[in-house]
This record gives structure tokens, C-alpha cells and sequence, in this order.
């Protein structure tokens, strides 16, 4: 079996035509919606520090100027780079970064032994950096088609190595070197995301059209095992590492990732729905049997237990508490008690701090934040023409939509708590760096789909 | 693969739906529960994230707040603690509110609406009131004495301004330090453990909250009924009552401390304490008018709230003859506060007029805009004012010409009442020295000061207390006190 880049054996039905008239190019949308994420971001900075100590904090310039440059860097490696890329993917990406880092740096004021913002500032320059490298060398995203198998492999190997250093509060999702701390799961998810892609944009028709009908009168028809064979031997490797790893969301993440991108290359309802089914008995099965995780579906189900037998409000009870206590229109920055959730509180809660202090009209702004980045992510793939760049964005849009709900509901009591970054928002350098490459790709992706046929004629001219 | 992809991106809208719905659930409909939980510590938070509001007591505050930089930050201070603790109360992280500190607790934590400049004004904001200040009646230089007087003897001084009802000292001792109790550390619980442990009942406020036996002065409510029902018409009348008295329907028999109680004058009983002879008058007045006299000087009364409350006194309602002899006396099942004979008195001063006490003149908020005053205070006519004007004489005389002595003072003309109150079984226990007043400056129109006081001192060798050797020299103290300021 070859992977061939570009190949599509057929186009499917639906497919758009090519667009007829050229797309603006909005670099100057992008530069001023970045220079207002920029401001907001400082802005909040501010409101922190007015609230906390009743003054502008004295690094609000330098805080500012930091974000405003990387911001800025960026910008300019898009002009240069990818001119028809979306105008809102990189401004929302700096808006919820910055976001983030108010955040943290507010939790920070709570906690002056333990201090994570600056680190963040740095794990978010150094992400910007790699967005601009993967901008400035990833000319053509259907390139990465070829690297699918090296990349699968180089996920296992990611996933596999926190097995050889010790757990963190549970989870064996850490590698430490020279006194930093990764976590390798976070980049595995790209390079997935890039192999499923590929994998299944070569193989797509073979699994929709070849195999064998088993009912008749239905139509569930299972693909030939050795189409599907290496995708499933795939995922179920990376799904059962992460389970020894005890990385759940990451796993559930995996799944959601692997059922949107196969319904989306093959349009098998029937099969979605069994391995959802099997998923479901699965997830079942683990619930039971697994302590770590009947932990969490028995917290989900009563937040108030630890409570009632006297050891006090849990996480998932002191968050409930954050965003109840921020109502509709939220104590206002620097005034919410949202410390009080303890361990974890900058990063898997970062979103009770803001659901407490922006309340719920700043949370339901973060939340439409995400979606758009999703939908501009969905956009692109509704405008590519190649099927691997098309399941591409659609992947990288969905891990992050994925991503959002299952921590969201999570730490908001909608779903059992699985631990995870909230993506820009957290406190979490491998994080925070994922994302940038993510956001970096989907550029990549947009000025594809919206760069005209003859664009190279016309700049050469 | 278009519509699939559209689809895909359904399901995404739809996680964003399930967020948004569950987000409102949580933050709008469910929040209130959210916020009630007893487990929230956000209201705690709230409640000390902010200097409390202080308490005054003749213009200075005699409370203050510390930041200690903490989860709760600030913490109660008290100036004089020990002095101020039975007005004050204690404001503790742990162990709540008491007293004034309980009672004004929305005023002083800042969250009484009526702080708010606008009503709504801080649901709009979200702000908080800085805490409002609580202006009390209290005249320092009279705690000062009271306290001083009582030294470490266990008692209680109350004082009012009889016209008005305002409480102008309130002691109660042995006292304790409020401040120890304000924070949340290890030895907050280790002073809450001691203090309650501790045999003198330190953090028992005497004054308010404990009721004893009034004896003798319990006379005052006995002789009003009397002279007001006209059972005594002239006081200087021979009130024809044997002595000893046995009591009715008994064969127990009641006898003096002095002699010449013998078929004595009320004059002459009141100024020498002649047990027999109001044993007699109350019976001779009877239950009925002896429970509404009683009742109208503040008796059987469960709603005293000076704004904090005040343990009810007691005077029977069913009785046979021989306990409303002993009750008229101030013993059987007769109790009463400090606060309680520190009224009678009063209304005594005051034209048989009871003045509802208070404690609490003014609220304000933290700049300085009255918040409240209080008001008119209730009124109730106990006696005549005729019977008042013959019972301040009868006063007048215990203390230029009978038990009383101990309580003049140059410059005024002070009335009293002595009383030592038997107690425990069989009357073992130590009696407790009463004694009950009111002081005028010559130059004044009407008396400006009451005072009530009580020592009982389980270390005192009995007979040696006594309402006009213990308790009147405090009194004498408290009143020139007042008397000094006022002229």
C-alpha cells in the first residue's frame, strides 16, 4: 500500500468548484483584529493589578510589549508567508494566549511562592517562534502527506516514552529533562492528526466501496481488514498506551479524532455507530473496572460526596462553587476566589477563574472564541480541494473543538473530569506550543484554499 | 466529503450548545444553590476581606481591624478589651459573632443594604460597603469607674440616663480579652477552650445575661405597688405587721436583720430593710397587682433586646401567699438582670416612666452619613408620679439616713436601695451585695444617672457582704462619674 501525494482516486460528489474570483487577501483585517487582541490582553493586565493592589501594574508595558511583538512577528511572517491565509485564525489565537496569561498571572498574585507566568510567557514566545518556522518552511502543507508513516511512528515513540519516568499525580503523561517538564502526548496529537490524514485520504474509497456487506437489508458493511487493519492497529496502540498511562482525555480525544476524520473520508454512518457502540460498552467496562477512572465517574456523579463525608469541597465542587460565584456577569478580574479549587487551579481549571471573574457572558465569549477557530478551521476544509489537506484541517479544527468540550465539561460538571489543557488558556508549555503548531498548520491550510489558481503567474509578472 | 464535513461541523455546534446550556445551568439557574452551599467558603471570604466597621464609644473607636494578609484578611482589634467586652462582644473568624459585634454584625461587615448609596446600587456594581460604625451610648468615664469598682471581684454594673433609656455603662466581671478570639489560628481554639473552661464564666455577660436574685431591692417594685394601689397611704404610718412574720399558710416565720421593724412606718422599712414588713405588704397588695406592677417595670418580658438580647427576669405568676411573701422580697423564684434593677431605678427617677435601654445612638456609614438613630423608645408607666416622687424620697433616705450611707457623694442627691440576696439550698450559698440608684446634681432638674450593681464574690466570707458595704461604694463611683461629665 503507497501513499501517493495528491492522489484522489475520485472526487466526491460535493466537492466545490474551484473559486472563480480572487479572495482579498485581509492582511490588514488580521493586522488590526491582532492589534485589538493585543490591547485586550493588556487590558486585562491592568484590571488584574487595579484590582488586586489598586494600581497599573508595573509590567503592563513590558507584558504588553512582549505579546505585541511576538504578535507582531507573526503577522509579519503570515504577510510573508501564507498573504491568503484567514485573517482571524493567528488574531483569536493571540487573544486567547494573552487571555491566558492574565489569567495566570492573576492566579500567580495567590500564589507568590509559585509563580507560572513568566515561564508561560516564555513557552508562548517560544511557540510563536515555531509558527513562524513552520510558516517560513512549510511552503506547501500536501508535503507533510509523505511524512504520514514516519510521523505515526514518531507519535507511538512520543506516547511511549512517559512509560520510562515516573507518574505525576497519577497520570504518566511527564518527561523531565534538565529540569523541564514535557508532555510528549500534546505533540503527538499533530502528528496523528497529520497520519490520519494522510492515511485515510489515500485510502478512503478502498474503505468505503471495497469489502464485505454483512446484513444484507442493512447497510453495514465492514471494509476489508487489510484497509482498516493498520489505521485500527494505530489507533488502538496509541488509545492503549495512553489507558497504561492513565491519560484519559487524551485518549477520548484519540477516538473523537479517529470516528470525525473516518465518518468525513468515508461517510460510513453504520460503522461510526458501532464503534461508538463499542466505544460506549468500552468507556463502560473501564468505568467499572479501573479505580482511577471509577474515581472520576463517581465525582462526576456526586461533586458534593467528599463533602458529605467530611473532608471537605473536591476540585470539581470548589470549581462548581468558581462559576456559580460568577454568575452572569462575573466578579470582575482580580476579585473572584477561584484559588480556592488548589492544585491544578492554572491549569486543567484555568476556566473557573474565568468563569468567575467574566462570569457568564466572558465565558460564553471564550467558548465562541473556539468555535470560530473551529468553524475557520472547518472552512478551510470545506475550501481545500485535496482530500489530505481537507481531512487535515478538518483533524486540527476537531482536536481542538474536541479538546475545549471535554475539559469544559469537565471542570463545568457536563462529563466526567478527564484532566487536559485548556487549549491557550492553560498553564502547560508542550501545550501551548502544540497549539501555535496547529494554529501555524491551519494557516498553512487557509492559504492553500483561498490562494488562486494563478496567483504564482501574477506575483511572478 | 462536503456534507460530511458539514456534518462533522454540526456535531461541533452541538458541543458548543451542550457548553453553553450546561455553562447557564450552572452559572444563572443552579448558582444560588452553588452559593448557599454550607462548603462555599466565599461568603466567609467575603465577609472578612474587608476592615470591619468600628465600635464607638464616646467618639473614639474602641475596636480596629488588622490585615493579616491571610485568605481571611482582616482581623477584629479591641482597645481595651477586657473593659469594652461585655458592649462589644467578640467578632471571631471561627467561633462567629456576640453581643454588639452580632447584633450590627450586617452594619459593621458591610453588607446592610442600607449602607448602599442607591438601594440596588451594589448589585449593579458588584461593590461591597466599606463597614459602618456603630456610635453606642456608653460614657467612658462611667465604664472606666464601673470596671474599677468591681476590681476582681465578680458582679456587674449597669447604668442608664433615666430620661432617656440610654445605657451609659455596662461591666460585667471577671471579664476576658475579645481580641484573643478574633483570628483563626491554633491559639484562638486554645483562648476559646480556656475562657470557656475558666471558673469565674468570663465570657458571661453579668450585666445582660444573667439573672440573680435582686433581695432587698427588689423592695423598690413592692413599696410602687403598694403606695400605687394605696395599700400605704401616708409613709410615715404605722404599717401594723408583726414581727416575726409567719408566713401565710404556714408555719414558717420570717424575721429581720434589724430591729424596730415591728409595726414599722414603709419609711422605716424601707430605709432599714424590714423584711417582714414588705413580706406583708405584698401579700396584702396581692398576686394580681404585684405581677402587673412587675410586668410594667419590665418583668416576664422575653423581647429586652438593647439591640442584643437580655435574658428575661422573672417574677411568678402562680403563687401561693407564703411564696408572694417571699417573692415581694426579692426571693423565692424572683430574678432579675442588672440591666433589669438598673430600669426600675430609673423609673423611679424618671417619674414611674420606663425608658425602653439602649445601647446602640447611632449607625453610620464609613464616611459619616447616619445610617440610623435611635429612635423614640418605647414607654410604659410602672407607677404614679406621684408614687415616684414619694419613692425617691424613701431612696433618698436609705442613703442619708439608712443602709445606703456608703453611696453619697458631695455635689448630688443620691437615692439607693441596698439588698443582699440569699441563694443556693437552703440559702448555703454566698449572698450577693446589691445595690440599685440614682444620682442628681444640685443643680439639676431631674436625676441624670441610675445604676444598678451587683457583687457576688464566692471568695467573701459571708456576712461580710453586704448591698451597702460591696456595692454601694461602686455605685457612689459609677454616678459621680456620670455626674462629673455632665456638670
Amino acid at each position: 500500500m503507497t501513499i501517493k501525494a495528491g492522489t484522489t482516486l475520485a472526487a466526491g460528489p460535493a466537492d466545490p468548484s474551484p473559486p472563480a474570483v480572487r479572495l482579498p487577501r485581509r492582511r490588514g483585517v488580521e493586522f488590526s483584529l491582532v492589534v485589538v487582541a493585543v490591547l485586550l490582553s493588556v487590558y486585562g493586565y491592568c484590571a488584574v493589578g487595579l484590582a488586586k493592589n489598586g494600581t497599573v501594574p508595573p509590567g503592563a508595558a513590558d507584558y504588553g510589549a512582549g505579546l505585541g511583538v511576538l504578535a507582531l512577528l507573526a503577522h509579519l511572517a503570515v504577510r510573508l508567508r501564507a498573504p491568503y491565509a484567514d485573517p482571524l485564525l493567528l488574531p483569536i489565537a493571540v487573544l486567547l494566549n494573552g487571555l491566558g496569561l492574565v489569567l495566570i498571572h492573576r492566579l500567580d498574585l495567590e500564589t507568590p511562592a509559585d509563580r507560572a507566568a513568566p515561564a508561560q510567557l516564555n513557552w508562548s514566545a517560544l511557540g510563536i517562534g515555531l509558527f513562524i518556522v513552520v510558516m517560513v518552511l512549510l511552503r506547501d502543507h500536501r508535503v507533510l502527506q509523505r511524512y504520514a508513516y514516519v510521523s505515526v511512528v514518531g507519535a507511538l515513540v512520543l506516547l511511549a516514552l512517559p512509560i520510562l519516568f515516573p507518574p505525576v499525580n497519577g497520570a504518566r503523561i511527564w518527561v523531565r529533562i534538565a529540569g523541564f517538564s514535557l508532555q510528549p502526548g500534546e505533540f503527538a496529537k499533530v502528528l496523528l492528526a497529520v497520519f490520519f490524514a494522510g492515511y485515510l485520504a489515500a485510502n478512503r474509497n478502498a474503505l468505503a466501496y471495497a469489502g464485505r456487506r454483512i446484513w444484507r437489508f442493512k447497510r453495514l458493511q465492514l471494509p476489508t481488514g487489510r484497509v482498516l487493519g493498520p489505521i485500527v492497529t494505530i489507533w488502538l496502540l496509541s488509545v492503549g498506551v495512553l489507558v497504561l498511562e492513565r491519560d484519559l482525555g487524551t485518549s477520548l480525544l484519540f477516538f473523537g479524532l479517529f470516528v470525525i476524520l473516518l465518518y468525513v473520508a468515508t461517510g460510513r454512518t453504520g460503522w461510526i455507530a458501532v464503534g461508538m457502540l463499542l466505544a460506549g460498552v468500552g468507556a463502560v467496562a473501564v468505568g467499572r473496572l479501573e479505580p482511577h477512572v471509577h474515581v472520576r465517574v463517581e465525582d462526576w456523579l456526586h461533586p458534593f460526596a467528599s463533602i458529605e463525608a467530611g473532608h471537605g469541597p473536591n476540585q470539581l465542587a470548589q470549581s462548581l462553587f468558581a462559576f456559580a460565584a460568577g454568575g452572569l456577569l462575573g466578579t470582575g478580574l482580580g476579585l473572584g476566589d477561584s484559588i480556592l479549587i488548589g492544585f491544578a487551579a492554572k491549569s486543567d481549571f484555568i476556566l473557573a477563574t474565568a468563569g468567575e471573574e467574566l462570569g457568564l457572558v466572558g465565558l460564553s465569549a471564550i467558548f465562541l472564541l473556539y468555535a470560530l477557530l473551529v468553524e475557520r478551521g472547518y472552512r478551510t476544509g470545506l475550501a481545500l480541494r485535496d482530500p489530505f489537506g481537507r481531512l487535515l484541517a478538518i483533524g486540527l479544527a476537531s482536536i481542538i473543538a474536541l479538546q475545549v468540550f471535554v475539559i469544559a465539561g469537565g471542570v463545568t460538571g457536563l462529563i466526567p473530569l478527564t484532566g487536559m489543557a485548556m487549549p491557550f488558556l492553560a498553564q502547560g508549555g508542550s501545550s501551548v506550543v502544540t497549539n501555535w503548531i496547529i494554529v501555524a498548520l491551519l494557516m498553512r491550510l487557509s492559504d492553500s484554499a483561498r490562494r488562486p489558481y494563478d496567483d504564482a503567474r501574477e506575483t511572478g509578472a | 466529503m462536503t456534507t460530511y464535513i458539514r456534518r462533522a461541523a454540526a456535531l461541533c455546534a452541538l458541543l458548543l450548545v451542550a457548553l453553553l446550556v450546561n455553562a447557564t445551568r450552572v452559572q444563572v439557574f443552579q448558582s444560588g444553590a452553588y452559593d448557599d452551599h454550607p462548603a462555599n467558603r466565599r461568603p466567609e471570604i467575603a465577609r472578612w476581606s474587608q476592615p470591619r466597621g468600628n465600635i464607638l464609644v464616646g467618639g473614639r473607636p474602641v475596636t480596629g481591624s488588622r490585615d493579616t494578609g491571610e485568605q481571611l484578611r482582616y482581623e477584629r482589634t479591641y482597645r481595651d478589651g477586657p473593659l469594652y467586652a461585655p458592649v462589644t462582644g467578640f467578632a471571631s473568624q471561627v467561633y462567629g459573632t456576640t453581643l454588639l459585634e452580632h447584633a450590627e454584625n450586617p452594619l459593621l461587615d458591610g453588607s446592610d443594604p442600607l449602607l448602599s448609596f442607591l438601594p440596588l446600587w451594589n448589585d449593579i456594581t458588584r461593590d461591597q460597603n466599606p463597614g459602618g460604625e456603630v456610635v453606642t451610648t456608653i460614657d467612658a468615664a462611667a465604664q472606666r469607674a464601673a470596671y474599677r469598682g468591681l476590681g476582681a471581684r465578680r458582679g456587674a454594673v449597669v447604668a442608664l440616663e433615666p430620661a432617656s433609656g440610654r445605657v451609659l455603662a455596662l461591666v460585667s466581671r471577671p471579664s476576658y480579652d475579645p481580641g484573643l478570639l478574633s483570628g483563626n489560628g491554633p491559639s484562638v481554639a486554645r483562648a476559646w477552650a480556656r475562657l470557656n473552661g475558666a471558673a469565674g464564666k468570663p465570657m458571661l455577660n453579668r450585666a445582660v445575661r444573667q439573672t440573680y436574685p435582686p433581695g432587698s431591692t427588689f423592695k423598690v417594685v413592692t413599696a410602687a405597688a403598694a403606695l400605687d394601689a394605696g395599700v400605704v397611704e401616708d409613709v410615715d404610718a404605722p404599717t401594723r405587721s408583726p414581727d416575726p412574720y409567719t408566713l401565710p399558710g404556714t408555719t414558717t416565720s420570717l424575721s429581720n436583720e434589724v430591729d424596730g421593724c415591728e409595726n414599722a412606718s414603709l419609711r422605716y422599712a424601707f430605709e432599714w430593710s424590714c423584711n417582714t414588713v414588705f413580706a406583708k405588704l405584698g401579700v396584702d397588695v396581692g398576686l394580681g397587682t404585684m405581677r402587673d406592677t412587675a410586668r410594667a417595670f419590665g418583668f416576664n418580658d422575653p423581647g429586652v433586646r438593647i439591640p442584643f438580647s437580655v435574658a428575661p427576669s422573672s417574677f411568678d405568676t402562680r403563687m401561693d401567699r407564703a411564696q408572694l411573701a417571699l417573692s415581694s422580697i426579692g426571693q423565692f423564684d424572683t430574678r432579675a438582670t442588672p440591666l433589669q434593677m438598673a430600669m426600675v431605678t430609673a423609673a423611679v427617677a424618671n417619674g414611674g416612666v420606663v425608658r425602653a435601654p439602649y445601647l446602640v445612638e447611632r449607625t453610620t456609614t464609613a464616611d459619616g452619613r447616619t445610617v440610623a438613630t435611635a429612635g423614640s423608645p418605647a414607654l410604659r408607666q410602672a407607677m404614679t408620679p406621684t408614687t415616684a416622687r414619694r419613692l425617691r424620697e424613701l431612696m433618698l433616705g436609705v442613703v442619708t439616713d439608712g443602709t445606703g450611707g456608703n453611696a453619697r457623694f458631695r455635689g448630688a442627691a443620691v437615692g439607693g436601695k441596698t439588698g443582699t440576696a440569699q441563694h443556693g439550698i437552703g440559702n448555703s450559698g454566698t449572698p450577693y451585695a446589691w445595690f440599685v440608684g440614682w444620682a442628681q446634681s444640685h443643680d439639676a432638674r431631674e436625676p441624670e444617672v441610675a445604676v444598678a450593681v451587683v457583687v457576688e464574690d464566692a471568695d467573701a466570707v459571708r456576712g461580710e457582704i453586704s448591698g451597702g458595704g460591696d456595692a454601694a461604694p461602686v455605685a457612689r463611683d459609677v454616678m459621680r462619674a456620670v455626674l462629673k461629665r455632665a456638670g
